[in-house]
């Protein structure tokens, strides 16, 4: 028998323990199933926040001390880079205009909706996902820039990833070489269309469940076919780099590497808009991702 | 002397801000948990002063900030904190690198718990790399230890020359 304790010291260790183990166990059950626990994420992420960029300020300091050195040569030559590069852009975007207004006048003859405009807001990266299970990026506009779960994450040379989580002034980004994280995409080549899959890997993606006979060549372009409405159609994703066929595996194992990379820059930018408003007289739309490599294989 | 409370919570503030560097790639893997190691190191030296209930507070705040399940972390340093409190009588006896031997099995056990409960969570193995924070960890037990008793004791030594 415990005789009574001389001071007073509250409830044992061991019940302590077993309250907050419990209450732990509620919240990740509530947090994982149901998601109720948004508020307090968001009310502590902003408290957090301040820390968050203290934390950063000596690596953007580091930037600013680094940036404050760089040497007129390097500033020309980079300008002169970049106005090439505008006019190069500029040719492509008065192509890009008659093309777009000439589509708009066929979609209209046919009678078929027109794809809605979409919506970009560039975003800084804060730093990457902390994470080490998933494999994402954190970046500075969050739900008081509008910023949606969801959007789709592109840089300029073609897509990164889908913004998951967003807090008040920031958001998480899973990279599309997340494990969890599919793509539907098509071939540029023949239009076959796939699903790209994250590797968990950095640098690789997967093309899961292609069938051995499947017309997939080494170097062949992937971009988003848009038929999920989440992803707007045309968006590069990754190139095919290596297929292995074996005749003892109903599957091919092809392997591709992203286009984008979140290496390159601090800039990303973040689309938003109705990616859903298909027209619907395409039947090549309508089918579920599922039955396209089926009548994939048939090409 | 105790420390005072604001000793504690600074440091506890600086673990934190450790914790929200901008670590990436293997660094990130060999990032100590500069808060769990706090805690354990407070739990140890002054029971008194916190416990159980910090160590979950300071959980949820690190689910927040890296993005995992709220309650993960939680979980973890609460389980660690329980341990460290129970054991901490034994660990006092060792020098301090010898209580780096106790805080290793600790930190392995915080870093299995997390492991444990991304898997059921539904995440892949990420390689047995996943464990190195508990050894970093362990490495800047002695040093840490080190520096909170020198802060510990330049808070003290003016009040010390007053009062003969």
């Amino acid at each position: 028998m415990e005789s009574p304790p001389f001071f007073k010291r509250g409830p044992s260790p061991l019940a302590r323990l077993t309250f907050f183990v419990c209450l732990s166990l509620a919240m990740l059950v509530a947090d994982a199933h149901y998601g109720y626990l948004n508020v307090i994420r968001q009310s502590l992420s902003l408290a957090i926040y301040p820390l968050q960029r203290v934390a950063n300020s000596p690596r953007d300091l580091f930037e600013q001390v680094g940036g404050f050195f760089v040497t007129q040569t390097l500033l020309q030559s980079e300008n002169l880079r970049l106005k090439e590069q505008r006019l190069l852009d500029a040719a492509q975007l008065q192509r890009f205009r008659a093309l777009q207004s000439e589509n708009d006048h066929l979609r209209q003859l046919l009678n078929a909706q027109r794809r809605f405009g979409e919506h970009a807001v560039m975003a800084e990266i804060l730093h990457s996902g902390r994470n080490p299970f998933v494999r994402g990026i954190v970046v500075d506009k969050g739900s008081l820039q509008n910023i949606k779960a969801g959007s789709p994450v592109i840089d300029d040379v073609g897509l990164i990833g889908q913004v998951t989580r967003v807090y008040p002034l920031s958001s998480e980004v899973t990279l599309v070489t997340d494990k969890a994280q599919n793509v539907p995409v098509e071939i540029v080549r023949n239009g076959l269309r796939a699903i790209v899959a994250g590797s968990g890997q950095d640098g690789t993606l997967d093309l899961p469940f292609m069938p051995v006979n499947a017309d997939v060549q080494n170097g062949d372009v992937l971009v988003t076919s848009g038929i999920d409405g989440t992803y707007p159609a045309g968006l590069p994703v990754g190139v095919v780099t290596r297929i292995e066929r074996n005749a003892a595996y109903p599957f091919a194992k092809i392997t591709c590497i992203p286009s984008a990379g979140v290496g390159r820059h601090r800039q990303v930018l973040i689309l938003s808009g109705d990616f859903q408003k298909r027209p619907p007289a395409e039947p090549r739309a309508s089918p579920p991702p599922r039955r396209a490599k089926r009548t994939g294989k048939g090409n | 002397m105790p420390p005072s409370r604001k000793l504690i919570a600074l440091s506890l503030i600086g673990g934190l801000m450790l914790n929200l560097l901008p670590w990436q790639g293997f660094l990130l893997l060999l990032r100590p948990d500069f808060v769990a190691l706090l805690l354990l190191y407070w739990c140890v030296n002054q029971p008194a002063r916190l416990g159980i209930g910090t160590a979950w507070v300071m959980g949820v705040i690190m689910d927040v900030a890296d993005g995992t399940l709220l309650g993960e972390h939680a979980l973890a340093y609460v389980l660690v904190t329980y341990l460290a409190l129970a054991l901490r009588r034994r660990i006092l006896m060792f020098t301090l690198w010898q209580q780096a031997l106790h805080i290793v099995l600790l930190l392995l056990l915080l870093q299995g718990t997390l492991l444990l409960l991304h898997l059921a969570a539904g995440a892949s193995f990420i390689g047995w790399s996943y464990f190195l924070a508990a050894l970093t960890g362990t490495l800047l037990w002695a040093p840490l230890s080190f520096l909170l008793q020198l802060a510990q004791r330049k808070k003290t030594s003016p009040e010390s020359k007053v009062s003969p």
